[in-house]
């Protein structure tokens, strides 16, 4: 169950939005997340699902791949969703008991389902086409501004791009101590929440030890390659702006466009 | 021409308390004189603790002496601006595969040492096409290292370093980890490089099939250096092996069991092949005079 997430798992295939720029696949989904906050009528989603589609076919990564990074979230949009279509007012259609459905809630549940729905599978088109180094040099390239006010620009992205390699590694780790754990009586399924947070202590700490372990390796086998920060480093890839990141940004302009003015219109 | 130099080198693990005063004092190199050839395939050989890989650490530089001097390739270790210059000629790859791979595909994790120092471009794609060939690699180089065996991620490790073009190899136990295909497969590749490639290869390990290859052996116990020879003379010395708690492999022994027993065996047998070789004309002559 916990190796379904696909945050951060890059589906290697080779498409047009796979050999994009990183820094236009980041700006992209930006636009795309602003545009689902903007987005408040019908014709806005319709413009938005259009937009989401041509993505994840201009990716060629398989739908059901994405779809996957959803269950983590289930809990999330069912709460999300039940809140805002129990609890709005507004004109009533349906009710049980204390519980009514009005029009304006069902509406807003929906659009917000949408809304996380889309927002999952925005950013999984982006990780699933995009290594997690190129994206933290992405990263790193456009927020380069930032390093003349001392940020470090660099060794947050070398973090980041650390963090994301080795996140399936603790993942798998998880999954082994907790079946480890359960060989020997461990239970993590039954009991309340609070009895459940305590049962998660034996997961954690073993965890915690063995990252910490890994990050010590890590950081000797790092210095072994020489790695000394951003400093006189060069890059194997280094970032162009194609012709067709050209295109991806005049699409965008066109997209963000049409959500503003439906917002305006409507 | 020697690559690595150790001399009176001694080296002290310090556990300090919360004051920084020195609660306890762990030598774990106890004054070890020792020189490598250039081009030469050394094997060290040790129990748990006895150094071995504190030694390997060594010749990186990551850790430095307490006392005495390292030269790698005419540079003292202790000396601070010549540590990267160091690290360049002198690779080193550790023990768990997961832990040192950094890229999330295998050419980008080729290409992470030589962005470090600084390679342009072009000669880093050109290092990079090279170094995964040299182990093996090409094909895999657009997947992620997450989904390759043991043996194939060491092998990148491998990559990793060769992209840096070391002059020598340093090799922590890379076969630890590894079930016995993956330890073949690394070996296998490590020899390679050793004969194709003329890179200096210390391989730091208890598994003693791994020796055999070697040119030179280096049994270290107790931080210190107690037996040095090649694979012959070191597994011709089988009682003095298993003072030091290392086992010999499993032919040496049994030839060196059937020897003691009174069979006309060489000493130091390293292969089956071997074995059967020396053996099979003993038994003929047997079975000969069995006969008559």
């Amino acid at each position: 169950m916990i190796r379904d997430i696909t945050l951060g798992q890059y589906y290697p295939v080779d498409s047009v939005l796979h050999r994009m720029d990183p820094r236009t696949k980041l700006f992209g989904t930006m636009v795309f997340i602003i545009s689902l906050f903007l987005a408040d009528s019908l014709w806005a989603y319709v413009l938005a699902t259009a937009f989401l589609v041509f993505c994840i076919r201009m990716s060629k990564v398989p739908f059901s791949f994405m779809v996957r990074g959803l269950k983590a979230i289930v809990f999330l949009l069912l709460i999300s969703v039940s809140f805002n279509l129990f609890l709005t007012d507004g004109e009533e259609l349906f009710r049980l008991g204390f519980l009514k459905i009005t029009r304006e809630g069902l509406r807003i549940a929906c659009f917000m389902g949408l809304r996380l729905i889309y927002l999952v599978i925005g950013s999984s088109i982006m990780t699933l086409t995009t290594t997690p180094n190129q994206l933290t040099d992405g990263l790193e390239k456009s927020l380069g501004v930032l390093k003349v006010v001392h940020v470090p620009v660099h060794e947050i992205s070398m973090m980041m791009s650390i963090a994301l390699r080795f996140i399936p590694i603790l993942v798998e780790e998880t999954d082994k101590i907790m079946k480890a754990q359960m060989a020997r009586g461990a239970d993590f399924e039954s009991g309340n929440l609070i009895q459940k947070a305590k049962s998660m202590v034996p997961l954690l700490v073993p965890l915690f030890i063995s990252a910490f372990r890994r990050a010590t390796d890590l950081a000797m086998a790092m210095e072994a390659r020489c790695y000394r920060g951003g400093e006189g480093r060069t890059k194997m890839k280094p970032l162009k702006y194609e012709r067709r990141d050209r295109m991806a940004y005049l699409f965008y302009g066109v997209y963000m466009a049409g959500i503003i003015g439906m917002k305006v219109a409507l | 021409m020697n690559i690595v130099k150790a001399s009176k080198l001694i080296y002290d693990y310090i556990r300090r308390d919360e004051e920084e005063n020195i609660e306890e004092v762990d030598r774990a190199i106890d004054n070890l004189d020792i020189e490598i050839e250039k081009g030469s395939f050394v094997a060290v050989l040790g129990h748990n603790g006895s150094g071995k890989s504190t030694f390997a650490k060594q010749i990186n530089g990551i850790l430095t002496p307490t006392e005495g001097t390292v030269w790698v390739s005419g540079m003292n270790t202790a000396d601070e601006d010549s540590i990267w210059e160091i690290r360049k000629k002198a690779g080193m790859v550790f023990q768990n595969p997961d832990n040192q791979i950094i890229g999330n595909v295998v050419e980008e994790d080729v290409g992470f040492g030589p962005e470090n120092i600084g390679i342009p471009t072009e000669e880093i794609w050109k290092r990079v096409d090279d170094s995964l060939k040299a182990v093996g690699m090409t094909a895999y180089r657009h997947k992620s290292p997450n989904k390759l065996s043991g043996g194939q991620k060491q092998r990148v490790a491998i990559a990793g370093v060769m992209a840096m073009r070391p002059e020598c190899i340093v090799l922590d136990e890379p076969t630890a980890m590894l079930d016995p295909n993956g330890r073949k497969e690394v070996i296998r590749t490590v020899r390679e490089l050793n004969k194709q490639e003329g890179i200096t290869v210390l391989l730091i390990t208890h598994y003693m099939e791994e020796v055999i290859q070697a040119d030179r052996v280096i049994v270290m116990d107790d931080g210190k250096l107690v037996m040095d020879g090649t694979p012959r003379e070191i597994f011709s010395k089988v009682d003095q092996l298993k003072a030091y708690r290392l086992d010999v492999p499993q032919v040496t022994e049994l030839a060196y069991e059937l020897r003691k027993a009174g069979v006309d065996l060489p000493e130091g047998i390293l292969s089956q092949q071997e074995f059967l070789d020396n053996l099979m004309p003993i038994l003929r002559k047997q079975e000969k005079s069995n006969g008559n």
